[in-house]
């Protein structure tokens, strides 16, 4: 086959994702795709910028590298600093609030993708005109259900501002602790509508539940491919989403390993660079880079966590589980109904928080003997993530490492391209290439809900592109957004 | 009135003051608030910012070095000097590197509250980008160039409240900046964070370190009113 009979289609901007890439999938001169690739087209930077920075400041910078999911770089780099100033466990109250924190924070972003980036594809079809598949079109079919989705948003941002302080890029987590509790007047706001918030995040699950029933098979089937899970979860193998010891388990269900220490990360985890995309490729160290990659997120947290601990989500989780017998899902649209599940339970978490009178403590901050190394995890809406610091004797960072979300998601997305161009672009003419169906290429990424931005710590504003290429290196179509 | 008491207007106000105040004293003790960033009533004045020019009889002068003077005529909140001012404060953001969303002084930081009084969101002139350095070998302060206005603050307190004269200028013009009297960084200096220099810094340059963060958003000084305001109330009472 020559270089020259090879085809290659571009898509370019991904759009209703957080952030910019573009997708590349070059087809043989027989139409067969030889490889597809999401390319993510930002550059990183904070990893150097915040060296030289104190380490009390390392929660207010790094969270600037998003304005989606701020809380967890915010919550996981204080949760680095915590160890730093050793203080080994938190007062209840610093505890609490920062929990509370991020359940606002998952219940907003959860919202936020199913909703405002998601919802048009399953409520109108993959391939349903363009200018009905989006939010606008999503407000003008059920501007109810567009409304409950804005309040839900913006209660959880609410949470947020009276934890944080701003409902963007707020300074509650400070090393060891918090600088605010909850005052009983925020409390009783947040009290007032959480009943209602619960229910609207129900209702979410049940609509995402019914799309997904009622094609299943398809469902299922959609991007689908095996994968390893990874997560933490608490050490009694509860889910978790502020704290826990790391799990991976294979696609049957075996576990890798367990109980893992966030400072031990590196012992378990390592990082590939391909020179086609600034978003690296991290894998478990134990099976190697061919076989080491693995999803993370909400599907990987409830394949791997053994229960929750609240009612409702416990329940829904038996069921999504009862679909494989309790083995892992590894199908890529069970994402959304995994993560409206997760929407319900931090509905759930806020309720259980805003009755804890020990939010409105007053000891906030502990601090034990220094150390120059810290290392934590959070679990992000978008699956976890690593902050890790090192300090000199000035109090000034010396070495950043940020595994984020998105980045443990890279290699899934870049098989969800492959597996869904071979399934729906393999052997299609040029004319039969419609937008509609390079939509689907799109949809599995959305499944993933990255966040491009926070995986590269971005600087500036950058396009998504994807691009489709014949056998003759020829571009055969192109989007940019 | 008295011998050393003097009548003179301020925007059209009458007021009065003892003759050995200058006209910064007097306006603040009448309620009156002249923008500034160098001066600080404690301290004698430096003169160095020219965010306090006033006019007087028509011609600009440092409200916190000119005597009050009999029948004076003092213009301060005019557009012409706001502007003046406005123009000021947008030279010291991009000559430095002033990045106001993570900083630890945000919120109670006197260049951003006048930034903010004076109505200036965006800077238009070009950013500078400076390579300024950071002095973190003090074990309780550090000093970060990229916040510093030179305004001398620190300077005056160590010299007149201190006693210690650990702080000074080095150079001119645009690559002035505040040095101090060690060849080993604040380390080597008998500077302390109980020293009056430490409680000075307009800005977020010289800092007493592993406070960052404390007071909550909402709560800091100027997320209450602007900056001013304190003075201003004076006025109403």
């Amino acid at each position: 086959m020559s270089a020259k009979s090879e085809k290659k289609i571009v898509i370019n901007p991904v759009t209703r994702i957080e952030g910019h890439a573009k997708v590349t999938i070059l087809l043989d001169d027989k139409g067969k795709v030889k490889h597809a690739r999401l390319h993510v087209i930002e550059f990183r930077g904070f990893e150097r910028f915040v060296q030289g920075r104190f380490y009390w400041e390392a929660p207010t910078i790094v969270q600037r590298l998003c304005g989606i999911c701020p809380v967890s770089h915010h919550l996981c780099a204080a949760k680095a600093t915590d160890v730093i100033v050793g203080a080994k466990k938190l007062t209840p109250t610093a505890e609490k609030m920062r929990r509370l924190m991020h359940y606002g924070q998952t219940l907003q972003s959860h919202a936020l993708h199913f909703f405002h980036l998601c919802s048009p594809d399953l409520l109108f079809g993959f391939d349903a005109p363009v200018e009905q598949r989006n939010v606008i079109g999503v407000i003008k079919a059920d501007p109810e259900t567009a409304k409950k989705a804005v309040l839900l948003r913006k209660y959880g941002q609410e949470v947020i501002r009276f934890t944080a302080g701003k409902r963007i890029h707020g300074t509650g987590a400070i090393p060891g602790g918090i600088n605010k509790n909850l005052s009983t007047e925020e409390r009783d706001i947040l009290a007032k509508d959480i009943d209602i918030i619960l229910q609207w995040c129900i209702e979410a699950l049940e609509l995402c539940k019914k799309v997904v029933k009622s094609k299943l098979d398809f469902f299922l089937k959609f991007g689908a491919f095996d994968s390893n899970h990874l997560s933490i979860v608490r050490e009694d193998g509860c889910l978790d989403l502020y704290d826990g010891l790391l799990r991976a388990k294979t696609a049957d269900g075996k576990i890798i390993c367990d109980k893992v220490k966030p400072e031990d990360y590196l012992d378990y985890i390592a990082e590939e660079v391909r020179p086609w995309s600034y978003m690296k490729f991290p894998f478990i160290r134990s099976l190697g880079k061919e076989k080491g990659w693995y999803r993370v997120g909400p599907l990987s947290r409830i394949n791997n966590c053994d229960f929750i601990d609240t009612p409702i989500a416990e329940k829904e989780r038996q069921e999504l589980m009862s679909l494989t017998k309790g083995k892992p899902i590894n199908a890529s649209m069970a994402y959304h109904w995994a993560r409206m599940i997760e929407l319900v339970h931090s509905a759930e978490k806020i309720k259980e928080l805003l009755s804890d009178p020990e939010l409105q403590g007053t000891e906030l901050i502990t601090q034990g003997k220094r150390q120059k190394r810290g290392v934590a995890w959070i679990e992000a809406p978008r699956g976890t993530l690593f902050h890790h610091y090192e300090i000199n004797d000035n109090d000034q960072i010396v070495l950043a490492n940020l595994i984020v979300s998105t980045t443990n998601n890279n290699e899934p997305m870049n098989k969800v391209v492959e597996v869904l161009a071979r399934d729906y672009l393999e052997g299609k003419s040029e004319k039969e290439i419609t937008e509609g169906l390079l939509n689907h290429i799109e949809v599995g990424i959305r499944a993933y809900d990255p966040c491009l931005s926070c995986a590269t710590h971005a600087l500036g504003q950058m396009p998504l592109h994807v691009q489709l290429y014949d056998h003759n290196g020829a571009l055969l179509d192109e989007a940019i957004r | 009135m008295s011998d050393n008491t003097v009548t003179f207007k301020i925007d059209g106000v009458e007021v009065r003051a003892s003759a050995d105040k200058t006209i910064i004293q007097a306006a603040d003790e009448a309620g009156i608030y002249i923008p500034r960033l160098c001066y600080l009533k404690e301290l004698p004045p430096g003169g160095h910012c020219r965010v306090c020019t006033v006019k007087v009889n028509g011609r600009p002068v440092n409200a916190c070095t000119y005597p009050v003077a009999e029948g004076i005529i003092v213009e301060n909140d005019t557009e012409e000097l706001n502007t003046l001012r406005r123009n000021l404060i947008e030279m010291l953001f991009v000559e430095g590197n002033h990045f106001c969303p993570s900083c630890e002084a945000s919120g109670r930081c006197e260049l951003q509250a006048l930034a903010y009084r004076l109505g200036l969101l965006a800077p238009q002139m070009p950013y500078l980008n400076p390579q300024r350095e950071l002095d973190a070998t003090h074990p309780d302060i550090y000093l970060d160039r990229n916040r510093c206005v030179v305004c001398g603050r620190c300077v005056r307190a160590s010299i007149y409240l201190d006693k210690k004269n650990v702080f000074g200028f080095e150079n001119r013009g645009i690559k002035m900046k505040i040095s101090v009297n060690s060849n080993d960084g604040l380390r080597d200096t008998n500077l302390t964070k109980d020293d009056e220099a430490m409680k000075v810094c307009p800005t977020g340059s010289l800092v007493i370190k592993r406070q960052a963060y404390l007071t909550p958003v909402g709560s800091r000084p100027y997320d209450k009113e602007p900056i001013g305001s304190e003075i201003e109330k004076k006025k109403c009472s």
